[in-house]
């Protein structure tokens, strides 16, 4: 039996790599893209290129970027003495996508693991710390993931801010939107019902 | 279940490997885009690692939370098989402390210690049951620190580094104990102690949990983990250490 050969199989070997595909998945794609190439193919490597080379890590929140400074650092509108603290780039993203928050973000880079070895040390809670120094931030929120590692991160952090005088809060925690009560594990619900509140 | 289901059955017993148990969670790990391998410690099995299918999924990420109490059903074709786990949930405790940091630390060393001490599938019963009697006041009462140190304690003795604190190596008396020695682990009394007090560790005290914690902590360092050949021991546990030291 022959299948594709030569640098088509690399590229459905490199694409079976990326989360959410697997090897069949990936040789479908690449098969689209081969049939749909001056409309899909050469765009996407040229992207792939330029990204390849442009994106890094924003100096000041962590945020992925093209740029030096992430386009949310470097507007003026965003200093508006709020930063929130998440753990990866894609929460950040999901933030973003909400559209709710209007301050700055810092990315953590992880959280604190006793499996995985991570101190705050290899995080970037020390540029954190800095951050609300020198930008006069008033409140950080935490919007870090309700995960016995999350919320262990989330203590550390306040009491590292402990002191300072910014306010600092974290997301609630219960009930999600379209959520049925019959669905939730009883975790959520007993953190829904000590987070109640007047109607 | 007619005769030749039963007969399969019997047959797939006599081939593969399968238990069901009851444990608490100790951690969980990604593994692939759907899989967690989790380590559980459980009453017959002792600590035991396994896959769950799913088990990074949005309706199990919830259960799989460290401290989590779990009925179990282990599978493998090969007792040396790491095997998959059927995962039901009976109580979750993480999210009862999660605004709690001293509980929350708490839990984190008690996980931690047991993952980093306790050797895979051999069956400790008693530290079971003190480690869910820990658990229970953990998220039920402000005075589990207490109940923690005892915890320690037994985590020593069940793993053969066990302190003599009925009485003291030098006089035998059984009152007055005011020091541990740090070579071997017994009891001494203000009397027995002499001009060796300022090289003796403080006796383990419900009333100074901090100096009970830096007691325990000397023998799980220097007698369990010195051997099972690590340097130190977890960071969680210092962090507990840190908290209640700020108390």
């Amino acid at each position: 039996m022959t299948g594709p050969d030569g640098d088509i199989e690399a590229l459905i070997a490199l694409m079976a790599r990326l989360p959410g595909l697997g090897p069949r998945s990936a040789r479908r794609a690449v098969l689209s893209m081969i049939k749909k190439r001056g409309v899909l193919m050469e765009p996407l490597a040229s992207a792939l290129q330029r990204v390849a080379i442009s994106a890094r890590e924003c100096v000041t929140c962590g945020n992925i970027s093209t740029r030096e400074t992430c386009v949310i650092c470097a507007s003026e509108k965003r200093a508006n003495g709020t930063l929130c603290v998440v753990e990866d780039v894609a929460d950040l993203w999901a933030m973003e996508r909400s559209g709710v928050f209007a301050g700055r973000y810092h990315v953590l880079g992880g959280v604190l693991s006793a499996l995985d070895n991570v101190g705050p040390d290899d995080l970037r809670i020390p540029l954190l710390r800095g951050r609300v120094r020198e930008e006069g931030i008033t409140e950080v929120i935490l919007a870090l993931n309700a995960t016995v590692d999350g919320q262990t991160t989330a203590h550390y952090i306040a009491d590292e801010l402990h002191g300072t005088g910014v306010a600092v809060t974290s997301l609630a925690q219960g009930v999600p939107i379209g959520g049925e009560l019959d669905y939730l594990d009883d975790g959520t619900i007993s953190a829904a019902l000590r987070a109640r509140r007047a109607l | 279940m007619t005769n030749r289901d039963f007969r399969a059955r019997i047959f797939w017993l006599a081939c593969n490997m399968e238990w069901q148990d009851q444990g608490i969670l100790l951690s969980s790990r990604p593994h692939g885009e759907n899989a967690a391998i989790i380590n559980v410690f459980t009453r017959a099995h002792g600590r035991h690692a396994g896959v769950v299918r799913g088990g990074a999924s949005r309706r199990m990420a919830p259960i799989l939370q460290q401290g989590a109490d779990l009925s179990l059903t282990w599978r493998a074709r090969l007792d040396a098989h790491i095997g998959s786990f059927r995962v039901e949930p009976i109580r979750s405790r993480a999210a009862l402390i999660m605004e709690d940091r001293l509980a929350l630390a708490g839990l984190n060393a008690i996980c931690a210690l047991l993952r980093f001490a306790l050797p895979e599938r051999a069956p400790h019963a008693a530290l079971f049951s003190v480690t869910e009697d820990l658990l229970q006041e953990l998220t039920s009462s402000p005075d589990w620190p207490r109940h923690y140190v005892l915890w320690e304690l037994a985590l020593l003795s069940e793993l053969g580094f066990g302190l003599d604190l009925s009485h003291c190596a030098v006089t035998g008396r059984c009152d007055d104990l005011i020091y541990v020695s740090p070579r071997t682990g017994r009891a001494v009394s203000r009397q027995g102690a002499g001009e060796w007090a300022d090289r003796l560790l403080p006796f383990p005290s419900p009333d100074n949990i901090a100096q009970s914690l830096r007691t325990t902590g000397y023998f799980l360092e220097h007698s369990l983990a010195h051997a099972l050949g690590a340097a130190c021991l977890p960071a969680a546990r210092g962090r507990l250490l840190s908290q209640l030291e700020r108390l």
